[in-house]
C-alpha cells in the first residue's frame, strides 16, 4: 500500500489515527451485486474518496464499515483488528450523514453531548467539550439552538462536531456536502479537510462529485460495479488513470476517432501518437482519450474544413478565465473540447477553421464498439 | 454568529403579503364567521341545554348547582372513575408495548410487512363491539365451565376480577388500536427513523437506549394523541363494558346516577366529565407543544 504523504497525525484531540482495511468485501443485494470483491485499505490519518456512479457500491462500503449492514464475504479491520462481527454502537466510529441526521428534540449541544453521555461523561465536562467541539466547526456559541433554527449547512457543522465529540478511530462521511448549496459545500469543504489534518483522523469519505473528490482526499477510490478500480493520488489518478473508465469518469475527456498504426502507436488527428498501457492489434479502430488541456489547435484552411481527420469548426468558444474552452465538431461529426489560454483562444474565433494538434505525450486507447 | 460564515438565512421568517389580498380575505373572513357560527350552534346548544337542565328544577322554579355537589359523594362514583382510569392507562401501556417496536421493526427492516400490519390495525373499525364483546363472553364461559381450582378456571376468574376486570383493557387495546396506529404513523411519517436510529447506534447507543432516547422522544406528538384518542375513548365505552356487567364510569352514569334525584345528576357527571377530557387534552398539547419548541437543558 503506497502510504500518502499527509498532515502528520497530531494529537489535538487526544485521538490519534488508525490504519482502516477493507478486504474482500461482497454484498448483494437480491440479484444486485452491490460489492463484488472490493478492497481498500487507509493508512493512519489519511482522508480517502470513494468516488463512483450512482449505484457502484460505495455508500454499500460506507455503512459496512459503520456496522449499519454486514458483509456476505470479507472483512473490515482496524489496526489489524477484525471489526467483522462487532454491532454498529461498538464500533467507535464517526459518521456523518448525507440527509440532515441531528436529533430534533435536542439542542446542537446536546446532540454533540450525545454520544459522552452515553460514556458517563458528566454533564460539566459535556458541556465544555461541545462548546468547544461547536467551536472549532465554526458554531461557537450556538449550543443552545435547535435543529430547526439552524441552516443546512450549520447543521451539518453540528452533524460533524457530534461525530467527532465521541473520539472515533475513523471518521466516516456519506455525501456530507450533497444537500447543501454550493456556497456552503465550498466553505466546508475546505474546513472538514483543516479539522481532519488538525485530528490527523482517518477518514473515509463518500461522494459522487469528483471535484469534491480530488479536491480534498489525499487519495480517491474510483470505483465500479462494487470494485475498485484503481486508488491513487487526486493528481495521479488525473494524469495516469489505470483504466479507461478512471479516465472517461475523472475530469473531461475527449474521444477521438484513431487507428493503431503499429506497436504501441495511434494514429489521431493526422498525428502519431505513442500508446500507454494495453494496445490493441495493428489497424483496429480506437478511440484515443485525450484531455481538454492536451489538445492545441491550429489554424486550417477553409477549403478543408469538411475533409481531412482532425479538422474542423470551432462551434462554441466558453471563457472559463484564464483558459477558454473551444468545442470544435469535426468532419465526422464528433466534438472535441481545447483549452486553450484565453489570450490564444481569441485567435479562433467561433466558425473558424482550426486543426487539432494533440500534444505529443502517451495517450489512452479504448477499442470501439 | 460572528464565527459563521454560512450567509443561507436561518429559519428564515416569512410574513405573506397580505394587503394585496385584503378584500378577497375579507370575503373569506365572513364565511369563516358563518361556518363558525354554524358549528357552534351545532356543538354548544346540546352542551348549553344540558348544562340548563342540571340547573333548573321546572316544578319549584329554582336553580341550584345540587347535582354537582352530590356526584362526589354518590355512591361509586370515585370506585368508577378510579376503575376507568386505570383500565385506561392499562390499555395504553399494553397498546405502546405492542405496537411501537412492531411499527419501528417494520418501517426499519421489514417495509414490506407495512401493507399487512396495516390493514390488520385497521380490521377493528369493521369490528361491531357487540360481536367482539359476544366472542369475548364465550371465550370466558368455557373457562368458567373448568373445575374450580384449574388453571383455566382461575385464569378466565382473574381477567373478570370485579375491582379491576384485566379483560376490559386486553379488549379496549383491540379497538383503540386503528386510533393509536394512526398516530404513531403520522409521528414516525415526520421523522427520518432510519438516520435517527444509524445516528444513534453509530454514537454507540445500543438498541433499547437508541429507541428511548433517539426515537421516542420525536414520537412524543403521536404517542400523545394516541394516548388521549385512546383515554377518551375508554372512558366513552359503555357495550363491552355493560355486556360484560362491569361497572366503570360509562356504565355507573347509565345505572345508578340516573337513580338519583330528578335525573339531574347523569348530565352534571357528564359535563364534568367532558370538561375534564377537555382539560387534560388542553394541558397536553400545551405541554407537547411547548416541550417540542424549547424544552430547558434538564440534562445538565
Amino acid at each position: 500500500m503506497s502510504v500518502i504523504a499527509s498532515a502528520p497525525a497530531q494529537d489535538a484531540a487526544g485521538t490519534r489515527g488508525v490504519s482502516l482495511e477493507l478486504s474482500g468485501l461482497h454484498r448483494s443485494f437480491g440479484a444486485t451485486h452491490a460489492l463484488a470483491g472490493f478492497d481498500l485499505a487507509l493508512a493512519p490519518g489519511e482522508l480517502v474518496a470513494m468516488l463512483g456512479p450512482s449505484g457502484c457500491g460505495k455508500t454499500t462500503a460506507l455503512r459496512i464499515v459503520a456496522g449499519f449492514d454486514r458483509p456476505d464475504l470479507g472483512a473490515v479491520s482496524l489496526d489489524g483488528v477484525d471489526l467483522t462481527p462487532l454491532p454498529a454502537n461498538k464500533r467507535d466510529m464517526g459518521m456523518v450523514f448525507q440527509s440532515y441526521s441531528l436529533f430534533p428534540h435536542l439542542t446542537a449541544g446536546q446532540n454533540v453531548g450525545y454520544g459522552p453521555r452515553l460514556r458517563k461523561v458528566s454533564a460539566a465536562e459535556r458541556d465544555r467539550q461541545a462548546e468547544e467541539l461547536l467551536e472549532l466547526v465554526g458554531m461557537a456559541g450556538m449550543a443552545g439552538r435547535y435543529p430547526h433554527q439552524l441552516s443546512g449547512g450549520q447543521q451539518q457543522r453540528v452533524a460533524l462536531a457530534r461525530a467527532l465529540a465521541v473520539r472515533p478511530k475513523v471518521l466516516l462521511l456519506d455525501e456530507p456536502l450533497s444537500a447543501l448549496d454550493a456556497k456552503v459545500r465550498l466553505q466546508l469543504r475546505d474546513e472538514i479537510r483543516r479539522i481532519q489534518q488538525e485530528f490527523g483522523i482517518t477518514t473515509l469519505f463518500v461522494t459522487h462529485d469528483q471535484e469534491e473528490a480530488l479536491s480534498m482526499a489525499d487519495r480517491v477510490a474510483v470505483m465500479r460495479a462494487g470494485k475498485l478500480e484503481q486508488c491513487a493520488a487526486p493528481a495521479e489518478l488525473y494524469d495516469r488513470p489505470a483504466t479507461a473508465f478512471v479516465a472517461q469518469f475523472v475530469g473531461t475527456m475527449n474521444h477521438l476517432p484513431g487507428q493503431v498504426v503499429g506497436a504501441a502507436k495511434v494514429r489521431v488527428a493526422d498525428r502519431e501518437l505513442p500508446v500507454d498501457g494495453a494496445c490493441p492489434a495493428e489497424g483496429t479502430e480506437v478511440n484515443v482519450l485525450l484531455r481538454p488541456e492536451s489538445l492545441d489547435l491550429e489554424p486550417a484552411a477553409e477549403a478543408s474544413a469538411a475533409g481531412r481527420p482532425g479538422e474542423g469548426q470551432v462551434m462554441l468558444a466558453t471563457f472559463l478565465g484564464a483558459t477558454t474552452r473551444l468545442t470544435v465538431r469535426l468532419g465526422d461529426g464528433t466534438e472535441a473540447k481545447a483549452d486553450l489560454p484565453s489570450h490564444r483562444a481569441v485567435e479562433f474565433p467561433v466558425g473558424s477553421a482550426v486543426r487539432l494538434a494533440p500534444a505529443p505525450r502517451p495517450v489512452l486507447v479504448v477499442e470501439r464498439g | 454568529m460572528t464565527t459563521i460564515s454560512d450567509t443561507e438565512p436561518a429559519a428564515a421568517v416569512t410574513t405573506p403579503a397580505r394587503d394585496k389580498r385584503g378584500l378577497g380575505l375579507r370575503r373569506v373572513r365572513w364565511w369563516r364567521v358563518v361556518v363558525l357560527g354554524v358549528l357552534a350552534v351545532y356543538f354548544l346548544v346540546p352542551l348549553a341545554s344540558t348544562f340548563w337542565f342540571t340547573l333548573y328544577t321546572p316544578g319549584t322554579h329554582t336553580f341550584s348547582l345540587a347535582p354537582y355537589g352530590q356526584m362526589f359523594s354518590a355512591q361509586g362514583f370515585g370506585t368508577s372513575v378510579r376503575m376507568t382510569v386505570e383500565i385506561a392507562l392499562v390499555t395504553i401501556v399494553i397498546l405502546y408495548l405492542l405496537l411501537v417496536p412492531a411499527m419501528i421493526a417494520v418501517q426499519l427492516r421489514l417495509p414490506k410487512l407495512k401493507p399487512v400490519l396495516e390493514s390488520l390495525a385497521m380490521v377493528p373499525l369493521v369490528l361491531s363491539p357487540v360481536a367482539l364483546v359476544v366472542g369475548v363472553q364465550t371465550v370466558l364461559g368455557w373457562g368458567l365451565d373448568q373445575d374450580p381450582g384449574t388453571p383455566l378456571f382461575q385464569l378466565a376468574a382473574d381477567l373478570q376480577n370485579q375491582s379491576f376486570p384485566l379483560i376490559l383493557p386486553i379488549v379496549y387495546v383491540v379497538i383503540a388500536l386503528p386510533f393509536a396506529y394512526r398516530s404513531l404513523e403520522s409521528g414516525l411519517r415526520s421523522v427520518d427513523l432510519k438516520t435517527l436510529v444509524e445516528a444513534s447506534r453509530g454514537l454507540g447507543a445500543s438498541w433499547p437506549v437508541t429507541i428511548w432516547r433517539a426515537v421516542l422522544p420525536n414520537l412524543r406528538s403521536g404517542l400523545l394523541s394516541g394516548a388521549i384518542l385512546t383515554l377518551a375513548l375508554v372512558f366513552g365505552e359503555y357495550t363491552i363494558s355493560s355486556i360484560l356487567q362491569f361497572l366503570p364510569f360509562s356504565v355507573w352514569i347509565v345505572q345508578d346516577g340516573q337513580g338519583a334525584t330528578s335525573g339531574q345528576l347523569a348530565p352534571a357527571v357528564s359535563l364534568l366529565s367532558l370538561l375534564l377530557s377537555w382539560a387534560v387534552l388542553f394541558l397536553v398539547s400545551f405541554l407537547g407543544g411547548r416541550r417540542a419548541v424549547g424544552r430547558p437543558d434538564r440534562s445538565s
